[in-house]
């Protein structure tokens, strides 16, 4: 399913057409599973996912039964090592609607992979007086890596404006795009502060119009909904493991073949070179390219084994199970006084809402809320831009996934109630 | 039981609340300003300084109960004290002030203000390196052989 399919889901979130059981999941989770004084309601997926069954499993046997280094050995355990990792590739690939594995590149995070495009796009095809368009509700990971650029090549940073209810105005973009110095967009696919859907194949239209590459932002979307970087049809494409389940220490790039083919190395070391000399050397093929040195083996072996959890679920079913309990969340939010939800309605957002409780700060209502088991982020979320320009210093969020239920919902809103009490002045 | 009863013993609400020496001063002699970014905390302090002592102290600022409860307690001390005694002051007097045990993020909220209070006094660029000593405490707390992390117990308190 492509974004147009995820636009129409966005039109009515409902809890009725779930084909799975968000309880019966949360059994696949061992940390769900742990005996505590008060159950575990995690509501910070946006921050990092829990992890299932099959994915610790799958790291484990990786150890415990073939662990060898990869696109060396020529011997049984190294093969399976470096058929597991490579398959890994395979089932992101076929995620995200590449048009080959050799499109996805394994990096350490999405921070890494938009860091690979500054350096290995950025600093080869930028030049003195070009400009890069952002947008004002990026994650710092799709900032600061265009600021270093920035300064470093004298390149203009340029911004997409967010409005009042926490979305792009993209009426300003072709105005951004007019003068043809813009080279490259990078923008998020959801925010993970606001919860923001961005239309993306309608700014890769506008984008492509005026000559200039998009890269998109997918931590916080790939996780959670159909994505199709054909149907988007973006040029490049972040996003991590440890928000989809999976482990940390690893992420991807998409990028089209014909643009990675063209980029310089990123790292160089060992397993990205075909022949090397004292003085000069000859890169490897796509995507090897771009990964120097051991990679994480038994991590992107592990997200393999989480791509497939989700497939199992059902990308479009765990948007739907997401967007139904946000829709449940930001009803009952509304019950509570003083409260108030940042970004746009139900029916225009992910999984994600953020608040304030008035003058309480965010972190006095998190340390509340861990008293009831009830774990949120309290902070800027790295979005330091973005709450400068709400007016917040700081934001509570919660965020869903596959495992989250109402039930978590619930004590969330009590918890609130409760910290109302202890801070009323 | 654990957590916020800790976390939040009446005195802490009760300066949150009732914040002592809360405004500014019309004529400062020394003001500062610092803030941590990471949770949008902020504290100016302005100071009177009369013969080698803190004649009078007012903070102001926004941000969470133990930052701004820290910065009332530190202010209701060191009125009217010498410099020589305030600037002895230690972290680990604030966080006895405080009573409680912080984590590393908390940590931060609570020193914030006795930061403020050495740079605006002292002109200290930046409070000098123990607070990575309790970094280093906290990691060898925790037990990465079982699946409980141990409590980061800060210890040796005056």
């Amino acid at each position: 399913m492509g974004e147009s399919a995820a636009a129409a889901k966005l039109s009515r979130p409902s809890r009725a057409s779930l084909a799975f059981d968000p309880g019966e999941v949360r059994q696949q989770f061992p940390i769900f599973r742990a005996p505590r004084p008060k159950p575990l309601a995690y509501l910070d997926s946006a921050a990092t996912s829990q992890k299932p069954d099959p994915v610790l499993e799958a790291m484990a046997r990786y150890y415990a039964e073939y662990n060898a280094n990869i696109h060396r050995g020529i011997y049984d355990i190294a093969e399976r090592a470096t058929a597991a990792y490579e398959d890994a590739r395979r089932r992101v690939a076929h995620l995200v609607g590449a048009s080959s594995p050799r499109e996805i590149v394994f990096t350490r995070n999405s921070t890494e992979a938009l860091n690979l495009v500054a350096h290995a796009w950025g600093r080869r095809f930028l030049e003195v007086g070009d400009a890069i368009v952002l947008t004002e509700m990026e994650h710092h990971s799709n900032l600061v890596p265009w600021q270093l650029l920035a300064q470093e090549k004298q390149v203009e940073l340029r911004f997409i404006p967010v409005t009042g209810s926490g979305e792009l105005a993209l009426e300003t973009l072709p105005e951004l795009l007019a003068d043809g110095r813009a080279k490259l967009v990078s923008v998020v696919h959801i925010s993970n502060v606001l919860g923001t859907v961005n239309p993306i194949a309608e700014i890769a239209r506008t984008v492509h119009a005026a000559g200039a590459l998009l890269a998109v932002d997918a931590s916080q979307s790939v996780p959670h909904c159909p994505v199709d970087v054909k149907q988007l049809d973006c040029d490049f494409m972040a996003f991590t493991s440890h928000k989809m389940l999976g482990p940390t220490g690893i992420g991807a790039l998409y990028g089209r073949r014909r643009l990675l083919e063209a980029m310089p190395p990123f790292l160089g070391g060992g397993e990205m070179i075909r022949e090397v000399k004292l003085t000069e050397s000859k890169w490897n093929d796509l995507p090897w390219k771009f990964e120097a040195g051991t990679m994480p083996i038994a991590e992107a072996i592990g997200l393999g084994a989480a791509v497939d959890y989700l497939e199992g679920l059902g990308m479009a079913e765990v948007f739907a199970h997401d967007r139904a309990l946000a829709g449940y969340a930001m009803e009952r939010l509304a019950e509570v006084p003083d409260l108030v939800m940042l970004g746009p309605p139900a029916d225009r957002r992910g999984g994600v809402v953020a608040f304030t409780l008035g003058e309480i700060h965010p972190h006095d209502v998190a340390t509340v809320l861990d008293d009831e088991g009830v774990c949120i982020r309290a902070g800027h979320h790295c979005a330091m831009p973005l709450h400068a320009k709400l007016g917040v210093p700081a934001s509570a969020r919660a965020s869903f996934h596959c495992y989250s239920l109402e039930e978590e919902v619930d004590t969330l809103v009590r918890g609130l109630h409760r910290a109302r009490k202890v801070f009323a002045r | 039981m654990s957590g916020m009863e800790d976390l939040y013993r009446e005195n802490i609400l009760d300066h949150y609340k009732h914040p002592r020496n809360r405004g500014t001063l019309e004529h400062p002699d020394v003001s500062y300003e610092d803030a941590n970014p990471l949770c949008g905390d902020k504290i100016r302090m302005d100071f009177n300084i009369r013969d080698g002592k803190i004649e009078a102290v007012r903070f102001s600022g926004s941000g969470c109960s133990i930052s701004q409860a820290a910065a009332s307690m530190l202010c209701e001390t060191i009125e009217g004290k010498p410099l020589d005694e305030v600037k002895k002051l230690s972290r680990d007097d604030v966080l006895e002030m405080l009573g409680i045990e912080l984590g590393p993020v908390r940590l931060k909220c609570g020193l914030l203000a006795l930061k403020t209070l050495k740079a605006g006094v002292y002109g200290l660029p930046q409070w000098p390196g123990e607070e990575d000593e309790g970094e280093v405490e906290q990691a060898r707390a925790t037990d990465f052989s079982g699946t409980q992390p141990a409590n980061g117990r800060r210890e040796g308190h005056r």
